[in-house]
């Protein structure tokens, strides 16, 4: 069975692309409609319904004990009714007010889905959720069938109830406050009191009470005279249980809606969808029923809130698939990902990835990447996500992403600040390097708000402490504070900071300091610096050499004869005396 | 840090406000102060639990709700604001919807129960609607994702809202004729009829309501993303951006430079959110990326004066209470809405406006003028009271945006709801 269950699942559906529908928020539907088979694609807005009695309720502790915690999946499970029930009614308005007739009907068949869905649900809260229940089956599932088949109802009703009202009544309310077994005696007892009424024919002038008196001796033959009065072979159903056997247990319904399903069609039509699955509940096959819904329904939500509703009641055995993961988990991640190609809800799939234990987080991973980022708003929305969840890889890679966007952009700022989130000091190191190259060609930094003001991020990669150094040499040097700014430039160099690209540049910016009149780097420093020249110009090779144009290799003289100079200024200088 | 307590039960009355405890300055940052004249970085150790809003209306409203403000009250105006418009974002079709709250207990025409807003109209938007803001009574300016301003108009002779005007790629990256060269507008303030913007791509638009034409662009104002303007004075504004950086800039003057900036100490957290105190306007809020708030005051040095730990995620928007600014709103992608009240502080009232509790609303603008040091500023610890408390009893998804006018907050979030209260200090 799950074999070709999961074949349909993961076969494409005939329906272009997007099979989601959402919390019911805006949606697109592909609903396979039972009454014509056509499939409708129908946008609409029904009412936002993003809080819990959507979502699988593994979020709230429940306690674990017996009726306290059926209580509250009873409860959990009307809030999913009341949600569809609103659902409902919104496109219920919203066909009404429709001008155009197409959207009219397209509105009004969307109502009808949504009324079997209730229907459905209704049933599956009778049967499974509701079933530690004490009290007659039967009160609920007439409670059921005059929800949902209301209007033809009301006059079989009264036609029903109006010779023998108070006897009805009594003999329903005495029922709520007995055993079922008293009831059953009692049952039994007015039971024998219309055959004998029927026997001793006592209606026999008027052949309406007698038809009546047969109906409520449960004779099949005279409730189907009256089939036109009844819509469907589960009002049938009910019907004749009410009288012939108020006192069903779950466990015998399947016999009954069997045989009521054949005497009601007559051969003459086939089931259709939503007769098979109400007829899979009424056999108490759990399985079969999500099967049947997930096939006529190609709505995910339905049948991922069901199963998890019924794995809660313990009432699903754990069936592992062939593919290795449970019925439930399987649905909601199924449903979770139609969620995330969903423009705007991908938020909510999140959460439903969370409630999945093993196959979630990996989901989860997949999905959060190819959200697509359009403004650094929703970026960090995403990114908060991923935080949370401690998927550092993710964040490194949308972190990633949005810098290398804002690098395209210009934005070499925007760039770093992403950088610094995701601690990249990759990034980091690119994002310097682009700054040095703008000030190679242009010969002043730019963006100096950002560079001045680096902090403590300016650790996060050599590159970056370098350039937030040689920026502050520049400004030291527009400060006229020379001194430091030599010390701070041979620093640079001696301790690797600077990359080897760059010294030529450094080298060059100390020539201005070297030609100054006072003489500003010791002797120590003009060595230092000497050495680092010769390391530069031993490095390159001949051929190096060879293509060196004229202004490098002047500019190596230059270099040279202002050390030599300098060195002999200040050998000079150290080697005076104070004072003298 | 703590989370708030579990709500418990649906209707728990009483707010559980706490003391916020603030650690004291280290020696060395009091000798700094004394010479650089009161500044010093505290930790707040902010705890509090969630109060039930009993007042709260909430409806959902199919769209994720990125901004929400109250139309402003006529200048002679004495009942509370009873209009305010909302945009979405993150929607194939984002509108731009106006609401409108009627009274508490009177039931409406169809028998709806009238505390809940009521859509009055709405437009179609083009991208998110990443802010907003009225111009005046009618007139809302809106900025878009695709780096569009728009002026909307409302017409409530029929309850329509049309374009009034709109600049196009007001915000850009690199090269405007470029078909996806639009840069999200992250941040406009008006007053009327000038419109400053601040985006994506650096820059600042000064734009006057009436012209087609920008009055004044600021190319490549800041190097990183600006997030978040707002006015200091009529000529000056503030910036926040996303290197932690609050910048002031001098309208009248031609150079395209900030005249002041001042930056976080430690991390360059980016900024998300500004505002100024109504009153006194030296003191500035701002909020960060990591949940951080920040108190600036602008007359002295170049860091903050208080940090505030509050909350989890990024601090989305910060509000002083237009007419009662010992109160500070504060909302967050953690899902909280804070509400920060330092009137309750011990220092420099005089007696008579001891009400106890929170039985009043409003004091009037001379009294608190009175205080020599506003609470915000205020160092001494044994003085320092500030309650705190979340709004949001279960919190789901981020608190977008807040606005607060008179006794009346309205917020929205991501979880598709707009909330409102009308009656915030009862």
């Amino acid at each position: 069975m799950y074999l070709d269950l999961a074949e349909h699942l993961a076969s494409p559906s005939p329906v272009d692309s997007v099979c989601i529908t959402s919390a019911f928020s805006h949606t697109d539907f592909h609903q396979f409609c039972p009454s014509t088979g056509r499939i409708y694609q129908c946008k609409n807005t029904c009412k936002a319904l993003v809080d819990n009695s959507c979502r699988p309720k593994t979020r709230t502790a429940l306690p674990k004990h017996g009726l306290f915690m059926l209580g509250r999946l009873v409860q959990v499970s009307k809030n999913y009714r009341s949600v569809i029930r609103a659902c409902m009614e919104d496109m219920h308005q919203a066909a009404v007010s429709a001008r155009d007739p197409a959207l009219h009907s397209q509105y009004s068949t969307q109502v009808s889905i949504l009324s079997a869905m209730e229907l459905i649900w209704n049933l599956c809260e009778i049967l499974f959720v509701e079933a530690a229940v004490a009290g007659p089956l039967l009160l609920r599932l007439l409670d059921w069938v005059r929800l949902h088949v209301c209007d033809v109802d009301n006059m079989v009703r009264e036609v029903l109830s109006s010779e023998n009202p108070s006897k009805h009544e009594l003999f329903w309310n005495l029922g709520n406050t007995q055993t079922l077994t008293e009831m059953e005696l009692k049952w039994q007892h007015w039971h024998e009191e219309c055959q004998r009424y029927l026997q001793d024919g006592t209606f026999a002038s008027n052949s309406h009470m007698e038809s009546i008196c047969k109906i409520l001796l449960g004779d099949e033959n005279a409730i189907l005279e009256k089939k036109e009065l009844m819509t469907t072979w589960y009002h049938f159903l009910v019907t004749r249980l009410l009288y012939s056997h108020p006192t069903v247990k779950p466990m015998e319904l399947r016999f009954y809606a069997q045989s009521s399903m054949d005497l009601f069609l007559g051969g003459e039509s086939s089931p259709e969808p939503l007769d098979t699955i109400l007829m899979a509940a009424f056999e108490f096959e759990m399985h079969q029923v999500i099967k049947e819904c997930s096939i006529a329904l190609s709505n995910w939500w339905f049948v991922a809130h069901l199963t998890d509703l019924l794995d809660h009641c313990k009432l699903l055995q754990s069936h592992n698939l062939y593919f290795g993961s449970n019925m439930r988990e399987f649905l909601l991640l199924e449903y979770a990902s139609g969620l995330f190609s969903h423009y705007s809800l991908w938020q909510l799939g999140v959460d439903y990835f969370d409630h999945c234990p093993e196959y979630g987080r990996v989901y989860l991973e997949l999905h959060i990447e190819r959200i697509p980022l359009n403004t650094e708003q929703k970026a960090l929305k995403v990114l908060r996500i991923c935080e949370q969840r401690q998927m550092h890889e993710q964040v490194r890679s949308i972190c990633k992403i949005m810098a290398m966007k804002a690098l395209r952009n210009n934005r070499l700022g925007s760039a770093l600040s992403w950088s610094i989130r995701a601690k990249d000091a990759a990034f980091a190191t690119l994002i310097s390097d682009r700054f040095l190259k703008d000030y190679c060609e242009k010969g002043c930094f730019s963006d100096l708000d950002l560079i001045d003001n680096l902090g403590p991020s300016m650790l996060l990669s050599d590159r970056l402490t370098f350039l937030g150094k040689y920026r502050e040499f520049h400004r030291l040097y527009g400060e006229k504070r020379f001194s430091e700014a030599a010390k701070l430039l041979l620093m640079l160099m001696t301790a690797h900071i600077a990359p080897c690209s760059f010294w030529m540049t450094l080298l060059t910016d100390a020539l201005p300091l070297l030609e100054q009149k006072e003489v500003i780097f010791s002797a120590e420093q003009t060595y230092e610096l000497m050495r680092c020249l010769e390391d530069l110009t031993a490095g390159k090779s001949d051929k190096q050499k060879f293509q060196d144009d004229d202004v490098e290799t002047m500019k190596v003289e230059m270099l040279r004869l202002a050390l030599a100079r300098n060195l002999a200024r200040v050998i000079v200088k150290e080697g005076t005396l104070e004072g003298s | 840090m703590a989370s708030p307590a579990p709500p418990g039960h649906a209707h728990c009355p009483a707010s559980l406000s706490l003391l916020a405890r603030r650690r004291r300055a280290a020696a060395a940052n009091q000798q700094r102060r004394r010479q650089a004249g009161g500044r010093s970085r505290r930790e707040v150790v902010v705890v509090a639990a969630a109060r039930a809003m009993e007042d709260v209306c909430a409806k959902f409203v199919s769209q994720k709700v990125s901004k929400a403000r109250w139309r402003p009250l006529p200048a002679a105006a004495l009942q509370p604001p009873d209009i305010f418009a909302t945009g979405s974002w993150d929607n194939e079709d984002n509108r731009i919807s106006i609401w409108s709250v009627g009274d508490l207990g009177s039931v409406g025409l169809n028998g709806e129960y009238q505390g809940e807003p009521q859509l009055l109209c709405d437009i179609r938007h083009s991208g998110d609607v990443m802010d907003m803001q009225f111009l005046d009574q009618e007139r809302v300016v809106v900025a878009s994702s695709t780096g569009n301003v728009t002026i909307f108009r409302h017409h409530q002779n029929n309850q329509t809202l049309s374009t009034n005007q709109r600049w196009e790629k007001a915000h850009y990256h690199v090269d405007r004729s470029a078909s996806c060269g639009g840069a999200a507008c992250t941040g406009v303030i008006c007053n009327n009829p000038e419109v400053v913007t601040v985006g994506e791509d650096g820059r600042i638009n000064l734009l006057r309501a009436d012209q087609k034409d920008a009055v004044r662009t600021i190319d490549n104002a800041d190097s990183s993303t600006l997030h978040a303007v707002t006015f200091l004075r009529t000529t000056e504004i503030l910036t926040v951006n996303s290197i932690g950086q609050l910048k002031i800039w001098d309208l009248r003057q031609q150079r395209n430079e900030p005249s002041q900036i001042f930056s976080l100490t430690g991390d360059r957290v980016p900024l998300h959110c500004v505002d100024r105190h109504p009153n006194q306007q030296h003191i500035v809020a701002t909020g960060g990326q990591d949940g951080m708030l920040s108190i600036w005051d602008i007359r002295q040095g170049t860091m903050p004066v208080s940090l505030l730990n509050a909350h989890e995620a990024e601090m989305w928007e910060v509000h002083f209470h237009p007419s009662n600014p010992d109160h500070l709103f504060t909302c967050s992608e953690d899902g909280s809405l804070w509400h920060w009240d330092t009137s309750t502080s011990v220092a420099e009232k005089p007696s008579f406006l001891h009400q106890g509790g929170r039985s009043t609303t409003y004091f009037s603008h001379n009294t608190i003028n009175q205080s020599l040091v506003s609470a915000w500023l205020s160092n001494d610890p044994t003085k320092d009271r500030m309650e705190i408390t979340n709004l949001i009893p279960n919190q789901t998804l981020s608190v977008n945006s807040l606005d607060i006018l008179g006794p009346c907050l309205v917020y929205g979030t991501d979880a598709e709801a707009i909330y409102v209260n009308r009656h915030l200090f009862a």
